[in-house]
């Protein structure tokens, strides 16, 4: 399961906690590559190697049982608006592709958010790229209503974005989000996607429930997580099911 | 343990026709005269218990459990879990990277795997994803798989159905009380049949296919009443149209919504399933119709699985209740580009449409297409203004298409009134454009034009073309479009 199978494990203290800095370095900004870029925004398991690997659901399962939470997320934002539908995260025509094999995972994530009308004038995942710049998704209300795709999480979990906060969620990719791991589904108390813009870098510290906008220097409170933290905290579906004896360990 | 209304044992498994409130699976044996007690209902016995909607009935039963609440996370039994070309092998790769390689499903007779999406095209993968799911039914002797080999002819596949929604609930697998999981957001179209259906995805799915049960939060219900005489000229998808616009498509989040009432009596299966399929549309996690005569009448013949009904108390708590006049609607469209953006047919007069899109789980299941058929005739043989896309739900629905008279038309099936009317040869029967798919599915729209559609949904790109423009609409709107070349009340041919 993608939130915490972790390559190696890695001590909290590499999670990216200062609020006050922006800690990419220079020769990050040349490319848009999301592991040069401010390299903390990989989301429940830290990779600290400088390859493209993620870890995320259908890596290869590890041997190494310790995991890791992750307690923040960093990075550039994307906003969007309400009720983002799963036609647009990832339009039908690309469905073809099989989430759990490896290389159609990643063209999955070349076509996250491909589906936005052009009002959106920014790419999410620029043409020609396979991976996004922005780690972290700023919706409105109802985020990804529509369809029940996986494909949907999984597209964008795929590019590189580490965590979706959104007014309000669509029940079947709320619950998609919290199975596969793919992405974060955090909620805010207020219309961020009114209050961001695309391109703002931001801080979302999970423990205390906020979303920190450097450029704008503002911050937000968000919700607790809910009846789907257990889950989270376990490591997804079969790892809560394991956990508590619903399905046998392996 | 007090005594309560108990059948006797040769009826407890079949449908009752009356309101029961018996207590699921509870036999009493009075072999020795027990003192005499009221007869009370189940839900008023024992510890103090909180009446209960249908759905959390169902639900309790699931997770064997004598009560539930909304908000309460409960493992869940699955009876059936469906799934499809598009996400069974996504499904299926994660059940076996979880359960292992060699790993069983949980029961080969609850599995039902039905291609549907992308069937009839050339598209390479999209063929390969049915060969995944043939090769993982014989692995695991899957006994319900509707398999497809040869894509130039639907009728030389004998096991072939189509939409996998329509075919769950022709083959029988849909039954009052069950809890029916699928991996499609339209599962919920089961309702119909007084079951809990909803949509998963592959995840939740690959979990389901070993475990065979699921970790499901209670909905609260909504509870929506329909009094009136249906007039002639709506349909089902008229009224889903209306409560849709009413609480908009986050209206019915994490709930459930209960629809009641005489219009709901009144309506046969197909119409009903078309009320509860767009429940998900209104953000809905399932629908459900309590079943009757109607249900039963259905059932008759297509299932062997006894089931056993359940209904909401007398007492149940719901959160907040709709009440509607059906004879005070009139028909509606759903603007662009949203299911909720409700606006009056007529109101729309003045909107030209380039193309008219009778189909889907929502809208190309056999009372669609008679209903489509009966405005043509209507019209007195005048001839679509617009290329008028017309894809039967399944082989059945093709069949009926093709086979049933319509009513006052002197004996003509629907294919015959369609092909009089100049609309497009009716096609192999599959999900189809309903949701753009593979460049080259048949009555994809491929250019930004305007379309008015018995499907479920129009976001932005949703048929095809991002700046493709989608009214969704009853066959009768649907129809009456088609013959004007601009959104058009069917009153206009139907009064």
């Amino acid at each position: 399961m993608a939130f915490f199978s972790s390559t190696a494990t890695v001590p909290q203290n590499l999670t990216f906690v200062s609020s006050n800095k922006l800690s990419f370095s220079p020769s990050s900004t040349t490319s848009f590559n999301f592991v040069s870029f401010p390299s903390f925004q990989s989301k429940f398991c830290k990779t600290i190697t400088s390859s493209p690997q993620i870890t995320r659901a259908h890596a290869p399962p590890t041997p190494s049982t310790e995991t890791t939470t992750a307690s923040s997320f960093h990075g550039l934002c994307y906003v969007v608006g309400d009720n983002i539908d799963t036609d647009q995260i990832i339009p039908a025509e690309h469905l073809t592709l099989v989430p759990s094999k490896p290389d159609e995972y990643q063209k999955l994530g070349s076509f996250a958010l491909i589906g936005l009308p052009d009002s959106y004038t920014v790419r999410f995942v620029e043409s020609g790229e396979t991976k996004t710049k922005y780690s972290i998704i700023i919706g409105g209300a109802n985020f990804g209503c529509g369809s029940s795709r996986e494909h949907a999480p999984v597209a964008l979990g795929a590019s590189g974005a580490a965590a979706v906060v959104a007014e309000s969620y669509a029940r079947i990719f709320f619950r998609n989000s919290v199975a596969t791991g793919e992405v974060y589904p955090l909620e805010s108390e207020t219309r961020l996607c009114e209050e961001c813009r695309t391109g703002d870098v931001v801080t979302v510290e999970l423990a205390e429930n906020r979303l920190i906008n450097h450029t704008s220097g503002k911050e937000y409170q968000l919700k607790p997580i809910g009846d789907a933290g257990p889950v989270i905290e376990a490591g997804g579906i079969f790892a809560y099911a394991r956990k508590t004896g619903m399905i046998p360990t392996r | 343990m007090a005594s309560s209304l108990v059948p006797s044992p040769s009826t407890s498994f079949f449908h009752t026709t009356k309101r029961c409130h018996k207590h699921a699976s509870r036999k009493i044996y009075c072999s020795v005269a027990a003192p005499q007690q009221t007869q009370r209902t189940p839900s008023t016995t024992g510890s103090v218990k909180t009446a209960m909607t249908m759905t959390e009935k169902i639900m309790a039963r699931a997770s064997e459990k004598q009560q539930v609440r909304p908000g309460d996370n409960i493992w869940t039994n699955v009876d059936i879990l469906m799934t499809h070309d598009v996400c069974g092998p996504g499904s299926i790769g994660i059940f076996k990277k979880e359960f292992g390689e060699d790993a069983k499903v949980w029961d080969r007779e609850k599995v039902v795997i039905i291609p549907d999406h992308y069937i009839f095209t050339s598209d390479e993968r999209a063929n390969r994803n049915v060969d995944i799911l043939r090769d993982f039914c014989n692995e695991q002797d899957i006994k319900y798989f509707y398999d497809i080999k040869d894509l130039s002819n639907f009728k030389a596949n004998p096991d072939y159905k189509g939409v996998c929604h329509i075919a769950l609930a022709q083959e029988g697998h849909c039954r009052p009380g069950e809890v029916l999981l699928g991996t499609d957001s339209h599962t919920c179209t089961a309702g119909a049949f007084g079951q809990f259906a909803t949509g998963i995805g592959n995840t939740d799915a690959g979990f389901v296919l070993g475990a065979g049960k699921l970790l499901l939060k209670v909905p609260p219900t909504l509870r929506f009443v329909m009094d009136g005489e249906m007039p002639d000229y709506l349909l089902a998808k008229d009224l889903i149209l209306q409560i849709i616009g009413e609480i908009t498509v986050a209206g019915a989040t994490y709930k459930s919504m209960e629809f009641v009432g005489s219009t709901v009596e009144s309506l046969n299966m197909e119409e009903r399933m078309t009320l509860c399929n767009m429940v998900v549309e209104a953000g809905g996690k399932n629908g459900v119709i309590p079943p009757d005569s109607v249900t039963y009448k259905y059932l008759e013949g297509k299932t062997s699985v006894p089931y056993e009904s359940v209904y909401s108390d007398q007492q149940a708590r719901f959160l907040s209740g709709y009440r509607f006049d059906v004879t005070k609607l009139e028909p509606l469209v759903a603007k662009p580009h949203s299911p909720d953006n409700r606006a009056l047919a007529r109101e729309c007069k003045d909107v030209k449409i380039n193309r008219v899109y009778i189909g889907s789980c929502t809208g190309g299941k056999t009372e669609d297409f008679m209903a489509a058929a009966k405005v043509f005739l209507a019209s007195g043989g005048k001839k679509v203004k617009v290329p008028t896309f017309l894809v039967p739900a399944t082989q059945k629905v093709w069949m009926d298409v093709y086979s049933l008279p319509v009513p006052g038309s002197g004996g003509k099936t629907c294919s015959q009134i369609f092909e009089e009317a100049g609309c497009d040869t009716p096609a192999s029967p599959s999900c189809g454009a309903c949701l753009g798919g593979p460049k080259d599915t048949y009555a994809r729209m491929n250019e930004p034009q305007v379309c008015v559609s018995t499907t479920n949904r129009n976001f932005p790109g949703r048929m095809g073309h991002r700046e493709g423009e989608i009214y969704l609409a009853s066959p009768y709107t649907a129809a009456a479009s088609a013959l004007t070349g601009y959104v058009t009340d069917p009153r206009e041919f139907l009064q």
